[in-house]
């Protein structure tokens, strides 16, 4: 048995990681690159399983998780389409956000304490453009920078190195990762090619003829050619086990009927009961891009978005049903995203925009519930171009999940995430062991004078550690980075000077180590 | 353990000076049409270079018939009643949902007979290219006379001039509905087409593509006030709903200002300014020659392609203003087209490979007159189609198929561990049992095919022939000696026993047994073949 195996994953929850290396802080083994992290080597040994749901089309985030705190603003910005407030799903405990209508499946697992809702995720420079906004999600780049793999294509790179050549072997039996449906996704892309195997029908799968190969040109038409060689083959090896592992269950609990999400859900946790090692699937449900009659003129909780949004929810509640009766509900992970979320003011068309950031839901049984950050700040008068802007970079998200959920370490999680994001207590405490759970903290940022005319002073608390003060336009725009340092504890003072802005609103954001905050001010 | 990939010269667009031959014909046909069918070899080997070119790109060709009503009306509300069966809809202005579906499906059946009947030009492989160009989705649009609109508006500027068809694209009333202009107004811009017009139809997202957010909502303002007359279905415009301020957009565009106008020719006056202003950026024909490039060519675009063939193709396009033919020519009739290096080299799409197939074997279709089973069988291909990804009239968004655009894999996307086998399955189903519509068989004829060659007595000559026919990269003798073997001689080793049975088969086809034994051989190598990952290629 190997260190890993012996630690990763493994640590019951409750262990204190302090006593058990002997005096070493807390802090040290946040800050990463610690004796103990560095022997949690990519989850490979751990029987986890991450799900990933992507909502093609950019949901509109204000109408699916609603801002009850500000709910004149929000009905103001929303007056052809907002949902009544009496109409609004509450959550336990929480009383200034609340869920769409149909999301009665959601609210349930909510209240069982399986949903985490992430307030706001986006990123700098929010991209509006469908493909490309999709492939930032799934390449995880910064706005401006174009990768050619996915982050969790990198994340099986680092995993099955070398991949598929010498695969199957004893350390992976199964594919790596499962897409249901016919496409492939750039998430899955690996620096060689793609790590993932698209399935529709996990009961039927072809068998190729032997054929005899002959060596590829070396040229286009070569790199093509092998292309094909290798799905086929990758195909043939992985058909049987898929096939195999499908036919071992027999009994789920119900999912409903005519919603293409839940019969991918259902695949899924098939699969997973049916014992394949297989780390990750990915399934998509589209219709997002509701540019027009998102809802219905007479009555605003339905229409196209609600049944959309009804589907996920009802599709996701009979999944984590099916794997509590299958009883792997300890096993999964599942996380919904979509590439962008739509304008705060709404169109005449009865529908929004693109827009900027949006919430997004962590669910499972290991899953930490709660609601990370605040709603988003709505402007009292709306105009075209306004934006919700980001408070969590979606990598944050990403990044919390391959550390805390898929226990990976920080030197992987450097290579796959190509960069240091904050990371977010999204799952239980000790899943992996590391993580600090942060309360909500107190006002840490104060700004003076607001509204300002040139400059605007910013007062911020640092718990010490990484800081970082971004201040953002009302589209979501990066207009600077104020500070980017390691600092100590304490509170400090930074001025902004905006002299050369237009006027309007802008945001100051606070990122100190798991914790982020937003402040408006205006510039006149 | 691969030595870098290199072209055979520097690219360029230097016309192509080599043989005339039916291997260069072949790459020309395969990428121009669907699949060569050994007639057009052999028309356009006595073509020369600038005669096949010239064939290829002429436009005089007259349009096909229109798509016909061959559908019963069911449980229609406003059944279409005063249309005949056999008559065409296309003229009749219709709005039962039930009715649209009908028509939108027969429409889609229709353009697959156009592709199974393609005169020897560009024409329908350029439909699919401006489709993919200008997605838009029919089951979005709905009703099935914009679709087929929208759809004639493509193909008769098929090799036409792509300034003024973005012009008629922005107030075609299919795009008016699939991108929401119809509902753009002054009170709340809708800026979905300006978006698209501007990233995904004239300046794309090259690296110096750098439009910005301000040109989108500029350009949406811009395009306010058009709406669509359903019953003549076309777009008309209504000042009162148009922005008659004045546009402003950024340095990209050269801070240009668009003069608001107002009355009832605002719509139009601006919207020309609009289309002059995006045609005047350089990045517009720059986007249009890489996509023709990855359309006809192949998907990696290297510094070295840039300079020497998109650069100049995209000076041509300009100095041609914006006329798509002498772009065409230039790019089919350059060395670099047949360099070696870029032969074979493109994964067919499912409507390339399913056609393709059709075409090279000449299956047989239901006569002309035959319409209602002729679009029963056109029917089938569509869902083959729609199961490998390209559902032919509804391209998954409005940025067309992946296979087009998505980074790094380009045409690989087509082809994954769900979609390849059934690729080959659909494939050896046409070869082995194919499908009954009505009572008619679409299947391919093996032993047709075969009896057409010079020498189909000789196995290494049939062998080869078929090879050299469908596959974008041929085998080695090795493995065409095992197919021989295996297949044609059944496990044995003297050519003779073939060629007696084909000879046999010749004069005494009642003689069942050996009828039996040829066909099932022709049908198996056949089927053999098309499985192969290097029919996959074009």
């Amino acid at each position: 048995m190997n260190r890993r195996k012996f630690l990763n994953g493994y640590l019951p929850a409750g262990v204190m990681i302090p006593s058990f290396v002997n005096g070493m802080g807390f802090k040290a083994f946040e800050s990463g690159h610690t004796f103990l992290n560095n022997m949690l080597l990519p989850g490979g040994d751990n029987d986890r399983v991450f799900v990933v749901i992507q909502l093609n089309g950019g949901n509109d985030g204000l109408n699916t998780v609603i801002p009850l705190d500000q709910f004149s603003k929000y009905q103001n910005a929303r007056k052809n389409i907002f949902i009544e407030e009496s109409k609004v799903l509450r959550l336990n405990g929480v009383d200034n956000v609340g869920l769409h209508p149909a999301m009665t499946g959601m609210q349930q697992l909510y209240n069982d304490g399986k949903l985490h809702v992430v307030q706001s995720v986006g990123y700098p420079q929010p991209n509006f453009s469908h493909f490309r906004a999709t492939d930032i999600w799934m390449s995880a780049s910064d706005s401006r920078q174009v990768l050619n793999t996915g982050w969790l294509g990198r994340f099986l790179d680092e995993m099955y190195p070398g991949f598929p050549i010498g695969y199957p072997n004893s350390n992976m039996t199964d594919p790596l990762a499962i897409q249901i449906g016919s496409v492939t996704s750039l998430t899955l892309q690996g620096a060689a090619q793609p790590l993932g195997m698209s399935i529709s029908n996990p009961n039927s799968f072809y068998s190729f003829v032997n054929n005899q190969i002959d060596p590829a040109p070396n040229s286009y038409a070569g790199k093509e050619l092998n292309y094909i060689r290798e799905m086929s083959k990758q195909t043939q090896k992985f058909g049987e086990v898929i096939k195999t592992a499908n036919g071992k269950v027999t009994t789920q609990s119900p999912y409903p009927t005519s919603n293409s999400l839940a019969d991918q859900l259902k695949i899924v946790a098939r699969l997973i009961k049916g014992g394949l090692k297989t780390k990750i699937y990915m399934v998509n449900y589209g219709g997002f891009d509701t540019h027009a009659n998102q809802t219905v003129v007479a009555d605003t909780s339905i229409g196209s978005h609600a049944t959309l949004l009804g589907n996920v929810s009802n599709a996701i509640k009979a999944f984590m049903d099916d794997l509590k009766f299958q009883g792997i509900e300890e096993r999964v992970v599942g996380m919904t995203y979509s590439e962008f979320g739509r304008r705060v003011l709404s169109n005449g068309s009865n529908g929004t925009d693109h827009g900027a950031a949006a919430p997004l839901f962590v669910f499972g049984a290991m899953v930490q519930a709660g609601v990370s950050g605040t709603n988003p700040i709505l402007p009292m008068n709306p105009t075209v171009g306004d934006n919700v802007p980001y408070q969590y970079d979606f990598r944050s998200v990403y990044a919390s999940i391959l550390s805390n959920w898929l226990c990976v370490n920080d030197t992987t999680l450097n290579n796959v995430m190509l960069k240091n994001f904050q990371k977010l207590p999204l799952t239980k405490l000790g899943t992996c062991s590391i993580l600090n759970p942060v309360g909500n903290p107190d006002q840490l940022i104060v700004a003076y004078p607001n509204p300002f005319h040139k400059k605007v002073t910013i007062q911020f608390k640092s718990a010490g550690g990484h800081t970082m003060i971004q201040v953002m336009d009302s589209s979501g725009r990066l207009v600077k980075i104020l500070i980017d340092a390691n600092f100590e504890a304490g509170t400090f003072r930074v001025d902004f000077d905006g002299e050369h802005l237009p006027a309007g609103l802008y945001y100051i954001r606070l990122q100190n180590q798991v914790i982020q905050q937003v402040k408006s001010v205006i510039k006149i | 353990m691969s030595t870098e990939r290199k072209f055979q010269a520097p690219p360029s667009l230097a016309p192509y000076v080599g043989p005339w031959d039916k291997e260069v014909v072949k790459h020309l046909l395969r990428r121009t049409m669907f699949g060569a069918k050994k007639d057009d070899i052999l028309y356009f080997t006595g073509l020369g270079l600038n005669g096949s070119i010239d064939q290829l790109l002429d436009t005089s060709l007259p349009m096909p018939a229109p798509p016909v009503k061959e559908y019963a009306v069911g449980n229609a509300l406003m059944p279409d009643t005063l249309i005949g069966p056999g008559e065409t809809w296309v003229n009749d202005p219709n709005n039962d949902g039930t009715i649209a579906s009908y028509r939108r499906s027969s429409f889609k059946k229709w353009w697959v007979g156009n592709l199974i009947n393609q005169d020897r030009t560009v024409r329908e492989k350029m439909c699919i290219f401006w489709h993919n160009h200008f997605s838009t989705e029919s089951n979005d649009v709905s009703n099935g006379q914009y679709v087929y609109k929208h759809h004639n508006l493509i193909r008769s500027s098929a090799l036409g001039n792509i300034k003024s068809l973005t012009r008629a694209m922005s107030i075609d009333p299919a795009m008016l509905v699939y991108l929401n202009g119809q509902n753009n107004n002054k009170a709340v811009p809708d800026e979905n087409y300006s978006r698209e017009i501007q990233e995904l139809f004239v300046i794309g997202k090259g690296p110096n593509a750098d439009f910005s957010e301000s040109d989108v909502k500029e350009a949406a303002k811009l395009l306010t006030g058009w709406r669509i007359n359903a019953t003549k279905i076309e777009a008309f415009f209504d000042s009162n709903r148009h922005d008659t301020t004045n546009k402003q957009f950024s340095s990209f565009y050269g801070n240009k200002v668009i003069a608001g106008r107002t009355g009832a020719t605002a719509g139009d006056l601006e919207l020309t300014d609009l289309i002059n202003m995006l045609f005047a950026n350089d990045e517009a024909a720059l986007f249009l020659c890489r996509k023709l490039y990855i359309w006809f060519i192949y998907y990696k675009i290297t510094p070295e392609v840039e300079a020497g063939v998109i650069a100049p193709l995209a000076k041509l396009l300009r100095d041609s203003n914006y006329e798509v033919k002498p772009v065409l020519k230039a790019l089919l009739s350059s060395d670099h087209f047949y360099d070696m290096m870029n032969r074979g080299c493109q994964i067919k799409s499912p409507v390339d490979m399913m056609i393709g197939l059709l075409r090279e074997f000449e299956v047989k279709f239901p006569a002309p007159d035959m319409y209602t089973t002729s679009y029963g069988v056109w029917n089938q291909m569509l869902s083959y189609f729609t199961n490998l990804q390209q559902n032919l009239g509804d391209p998954p968004d409005v940025s067309g198929w992946k296979a087009y655009y998505q980074q790094p894999g380009f045409y690989e996307y087509w082809v994954n561990s769900d979609t390849l086998p059934k690729r080959i399955q659909y494939l050896e189903a046409l070869v082995t049992s194919g499908y009954t519509v009505s009572g008619f068989k679409v299947v391919v004829d093996g032993v047709n095919y075969v009896r057409k060659m010079p020498a189909p007595r000789d196995p290494n000559k049939l062998i080869d022939e078929l090879a050299d026919h469908v596959l974008g990269i041929n085998i080695s003798a090795q493995h065409k000696a095992q197919l021989k073997r295996d297949i044609l001689l059944s496990g044995q080793s003297d050519d003779l026993y073939w060629a007696t049975a084909w000879d046999l088969y010749i004069s005494t086809p009642s003689n069942a047994a050996n009828t039996k034994y040829v066909t099932t051989a022709i049908t198996n190598l056949i089927k053999y073949m098309v499985g192969l990952p290097e029919y996959q290629l074009c």
